[in-house]
């Protein structure tokens, strides 16, 4: 019983990294970069939905679509002002700025917010989910029941839209051959913001599910959950959605199994113990593609 | 007018002048034949008609519209469309799919539609489908639309590209060495489909190719590049006995 109620919330805190997961492999399989700014787009998600809920006494359900149009918008202006300049720049000048955007995102938060943290308020507001499985009984809190689900619904949609609409489609042509697209009549500059434009939205639904769950703002709320769901699209296989997804809630299950089992202190290490062991045997992740260097 | 007019049309990379002074001019219907020799410039001039070069001079007009150093997507949206000399066909896309992305331009719906599944949704995918299917056909590749198109074999792949160009509704279509790699059987029946094209669709083909049997037996109109510059050009006849040419695929003075 004990088992299954923290493989329950492993496959919760899992489906979280799994939604932020998504934004880093769209946009590191469209635009091959590494959005280090992603993590702190969910935190400015977070902020937005707590102002919007417990300073303009907005409904949950408008503040987190109020979270994410704002977000999409963000996202969009990091991509245009900060690397749509370097497209065609060397790999390592693109890492560099996204780290500054990163720490530059953090530091407006604090100056906005302050230091100090937030008590977030659960937007979940129904009751907890009362489980009876062979005369035992686990609770599952709402915020678990409700993370689980929408995390479900996202990856349908998203696999739905990317594998079976023309948009879609035309993003997996672009992360396959950029130039072969471009001259297919593929606007690449457009597909790339729409990556980022998706990628950002499910950052702040990932943001109100963290915080609903973690109830503790502060302006460096993103950065570790954006660090782990980094590892875990590597995990997976860095540039494959369902790899972002898989390597989400495994990494979900092994850092709450770790917790329960081994030691609270150690979960971190043992989660990138894990990535470090699959790595060594397989390099390209758990869905990833097999590298092709042509000749 | 001529469909497809270049004039001057010249690159330099660095000190280097890769091709300078091309002059063509293409007319509906017709096949034309780019050759010469390894390092003449032919693919640099396909990379300039289609925008992946931007010309240090010179200018392209296609149907009247110049379209000298646009991007890539929008002189493919103008209409002119390519396949490469190594093949780069979606490998992990579906046969169909890679056509479906060459239909991109010419089918519009709006992402909400695609995100909801809004009615006109099925309705335009039905159609991206049978069209796609139709261009299939032509090139006897509708029983593998569902396979990667990674699993096909080398001939295949190369009408796979052809037919994804197709889809973008050219006006002037260029192939790089489609014939490269193919066996004796592949080439002839490689020269019928190229043939059919023309006929069935309102465009201009022109084809960079090393195989002479190739070129002379299809194409109406041949031009010689040597080092970036036009050393001849005409019909297959006045080519084949031209002393520039031979001078310039043999060596000589």
């Amino acid at each position: 019983m004990e088992l299954l109620s923290y493989l329950i919330n492993g496959i919760s805190l899992g489906s979280v990294y799994a939604i932020i997961a998504l934004g880093y492999t769209m946009v590191y399989g469209i635009a091959k970069m590494l959005n280090f700014a992603h993590g702190d787009v969910i935190m400015v998600g977070s902020y937005i939905v707590f102002i919007a809920v417990n300073q303009v006494g907005l409904p949950p359900v408008v503040a987190i679509l109020l979270s994410m149009a704002l977000c999409t918008v963000l996202g969009l202006a990091i991509e245009r002002f900060a690397y749509k300049p370097l497209r065609g720049a060397s790999s390592l000048a693109v890492l560099i700025t996204a780290i500054g955007v990163s720490y530059l995102l953090q530091n407006l938060a604090l100056l906005i917010w302050g230091s100090d943290p937030k008590n977030f308020t659960s937007v979940v507001d129904i009751p907890a989910l009362d489980l009876h499985l062979a005369g035992g009984k686990i609770v599952v809190s709402s915020e678990t029941v409700v993370t689980i689900v929408t995390a479900a619904i996202i990856m349908v949609a998203l696999s739905f839209f990317v594998n079976h609409t023309k948009l879609g489609h035309a993003m997996l042509a672009v992360s396959e051959d950029k130039g072969a697209a471009q001259l297919m009549g593929v606007n690449v500059n457009s597909t790339i913001a729409l990556t980022f434009a998706i990628g950002s939205a499910l950052a702040a639904v990932a943001g109100v599910l963290l915080c609903s769950a973690y109830p503790s703002l502060t302006p460096t709320t993103g950065a570790m959950p954006g660090i782990k769901a980094f590892t875990a699209a590597v995990f997976g296989g860095i540039g494959s959605i369902p790899g972002a997804m898989l390597g989400g809630v495994l990494l979900g299950i092994i850092e709450i199994m770790s917790k329960a089992y081994v030691s609270t202190q150690l979960a971190d290490a043992i989660v990138f113990a894990v990535l470090i062991v699959v790595l060594l045997v397989r390099p390209t992740g758990l869905l990833g593609k097999p590298m092709n260097e042509k000749v | 007018m001529a469909l497809l007019e270049v004039t001057n049309l010249g690159i330099a990379f660095g000190g280097l002048q890769a091709v300078a002074q091309l002059d063509m001019k293409m007319e509906k219907g017709q096949l034309y034949g780019l050759i010469g020799p390894n390092g003449a410039g032919k693919t640099t001039v396909f990379n300039m008609l289609t925008g992946v070069y931007r010309p240090t001079e010179g200018d392209i007009i296609l149907d009247g519209k110049n379209i000298t150093g646009q991007q890539p997507a929008k002189i493919n949206q103008e209409g002119i469309a390519r396949t490469f000399q190594n093949i780069r066909l979606f490998d992990q896309m579906s046969v169909l799919d890679n056509v479906k992305i060459g239909l991109h331009n010419q089918v519009k719906y709006s992402m909400w539609t695609g995100i909801f599944r809004l009615p006109g949704f099925r309705e335009k995918e039905r159609q991206m489908n049978k069209q796609a299917m139709q261009l299939l056909k032509i090139f006897d590749l509708d029983k593998e639309a569902d396979l990667p198109a990674s699993s096909l074999p080398y001939g295949k792949q190369r009408k796979l590209e052809i037919a994804r160009a197709l889809a973008t509704n050219p006006k002037l279509l260029l192939l790089d060495e489609p014939a490269a790699g193919m066996n004796p059987n592949e080439t002839e029946e490689l020269m019928n489909t190229i043939k059919a094209v023309r006929d069935r669709f309102d465009l201009a083909i022109l084809l960079i190719e090393h195989d002479m049997n190739f070129v002379m037996g299809i194409c109406e109109y041949i031009y010689v590049l040597d080092y970036g510059r036009v050393i001849a050009q005409g019909t297959g006849e006045s080519i084949r006995n031209n002393p520039k040419v031979i001078a310039a695929y043999l060596g000589g003075d």
